[in-house]
């Protein structure tokens, strides 16, 4: 506190507003008797968080949490159903469904949590969006869907929820390390009219109140997240790409390299936490 | 050079001098700020109090409330608190140093500070295409923040 040097009774009334935005660490998420670890040890002694990992989920209000207790007061569960129709729903050329070729969605338990993984095939690392529309292209011969529609977040809802309670897990070395260093710089480089980097809210400042918003530590566990602001659900991108956006600066394109090497780097970060998709955001 | 031109160039000059009498505004590039003080006014016009409150409120503008507290504004709910309060704040600073705080507070509290510079355009990273070339707030605001700033004496 005293970096800012104020008098004892200034002081003290910060000290009083932090204690108000600490998030809520006294609750826990457990959803269909599964436990998911939303409080954790970081799996990195170099994450630049430090020892302890929050999800976003202990930063909102009751209200909100409370809508992930239960998959059906989960508004993201719309789109899960959604999804879980389109993987049993024949298309394109190859006139086959997703269940077709992968046998039951619960095939890929654990996906999600790798994500962005890498792809011999592309020689880069492919986010869930673009590995189903790879899919999608090379063996159903389907039309790619795009990022934000309905039936992709509906898509990746289905598949990461059978990840549930599985600790996030990506690659980070090999031909990664390459993808990891750049979203790391990218994650610290200050951007916008307003000069502020991803660091600059989700790490020096995470815990405090930036006007009404609690800043979190600026997790992905949950993503797809339904959030009430948008009244829907959206995708990794969409939240980096506004987030990016809020400091007056010209967004990264969703789907772009950027944005997928901050994904890789921002999920590294995570690693300790367990998905809990999809979770349920302001 | 054509006599029309001559005159043209003559009438520039003329207008040029006028306005350096009356106090030339400093445009952001070209501030100097010395010891964490600002003396010279960027603006030609003296600051209002009045219109800088509106400014510091404005969340297009100043929006000092998303990181500050100030017991001087109770209408504005939700101020927030990733920076100390500025009660106060007319008094602990000078002018000057309340100047050079508001146009680059990364000049006096260092590179890393989480607060932006308001009078800056330089060294900025791909700023969205409406604000380049643009301060967050014009020289006037600036002037106006300021003398808002001083009136918070307690
Ligand atoms: C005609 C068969 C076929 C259809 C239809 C099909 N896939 Fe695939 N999919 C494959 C094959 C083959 C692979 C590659 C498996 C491998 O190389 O391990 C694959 C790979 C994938 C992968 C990457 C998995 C991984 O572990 O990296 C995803 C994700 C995927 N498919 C999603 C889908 C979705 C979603 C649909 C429906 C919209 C779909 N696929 C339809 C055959 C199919
Ligand atoms: C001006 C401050 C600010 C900056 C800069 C910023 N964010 Fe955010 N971010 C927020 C706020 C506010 C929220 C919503 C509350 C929260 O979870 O922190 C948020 C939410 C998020 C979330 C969702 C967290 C969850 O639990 O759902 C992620 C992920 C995120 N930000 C990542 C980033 C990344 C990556 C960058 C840099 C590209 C970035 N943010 C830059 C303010 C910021
Ligand atoms: C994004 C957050 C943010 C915004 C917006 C912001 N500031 Fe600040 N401000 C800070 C921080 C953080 C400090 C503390 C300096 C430091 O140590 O980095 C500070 C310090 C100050 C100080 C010195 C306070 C003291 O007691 O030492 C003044 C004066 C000030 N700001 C005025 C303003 C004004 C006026 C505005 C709006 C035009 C504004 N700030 C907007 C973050 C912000």
């Amino acid at each position: 506190m005293n970096r800012y040097a104020l008098g004892v009774g200034a002081a003290a009334m910060v000290v009083g507003a932090a204690a108000l935005a600490d998030p809520n660490t006294d609750v826990a998420l457990e959803i269909d008797g599964v436990a998911i670890k939303t409080i954790a040890a970081s799996a990195h002694a170099d994450n630049p968080i430090g020892d302890t990992l929050i999800s976003g989920w202990h930063y909102r209000n009751d209200e909100t949490r409370a809508l992930q207790l239960d998959d059906f007061d989960n508004p993201a569960f719309l789109a899960v159903e959604l999804g879980r129709e389109l993987w049993e729903a024949a298309d394109g050329a190859s006139g086959k469904s997703c269940a077709d070729c992968h046998g039951g969605i619960d095939g890929f338990a654990g996906l999600r949590a790798n994500m962005p993984k890498w792809s011999e095939a592309a020689g880069r690392p492919l986010t869930l969006e673009q590995w189903i529309n790879w899919s999608r292209k090379e063996h159903q011969g389907a039309e790619p869907w795009k990022w934000e529609s309905e039936q992709m977040l509906g898509m990746t809802a289905a598949i990461a929820v059978e990840s549930r309670g599985m600790p996030m897990d990506v690659q980070t070395d090999g031909p990664m390390a390459e993808w990891f260093e750049k979203g790391r710089d990218l994650y610290y480089t200050r951007t916008g009219q307003l000069d502020f980097a991803c660091a600059s809210c989700h790490e020096a400042n995470s815990g405090m109140m930036l006007r009404a918003d609690h800043l979190s530590q600026g997790h992905l566990n949950g993503f797809p997240t339904y959030r009430l602001k948008w009244q829907g659900i959206g995708s990794i991108h969409r939240r980096l790409k506004g987030c990016v956006q809020d400091t007056r600066a010209e967004p990264y394109a969703v789907g772009s390299d950027e944005l997928v090497a901050l994904e890789l780097y921002v999920s590294w970060r995570g690693e300790g936490l367990d998905i809990e998709a999809p979770a349920v955001r302001q | 050079m054509t006599s029309q031109t001559a005159r043209l160039a003559a009438a520039a000059l003329a207008a040029l001098l006028a306005g350096a009498a009356a106090q030339a505004e400093i445009a952001p590039s070209d501030v100097a700020i010395a010891d964490g003080a600002l003396e010279t006014p960027v603006a030609d016009a003296p600051g209002d109090a009045e219109r800088g409150k509106a400014w510091y409120a404005d969340r297009g503008l100043g929006n000092c409330m998303t990181c500050h507290q100030n017991a001087a504004l109770p209408e504005i709910s939700f101020q927030g608190d990733v920076a100390p309060p500025l009660d106060g704040v007319g008094a602990r600073y000078s002018e000057a140093e309340l100047r050079a705080i508001v146009v680059n507070s990364k000049e006096v509290f260092g590179e890393q500070t989480f607060m932006p510079a308001f009078y800056r355009i330089d060294g900025l990273k791909i700023v969205r295409k409406e604000s380049v070339g643009k301060p967050i707030l014009d020289a006037q605001q600036v002037e106006d923040v300021v003398a808002y700033l001083k009136t918070l004496t307690d």
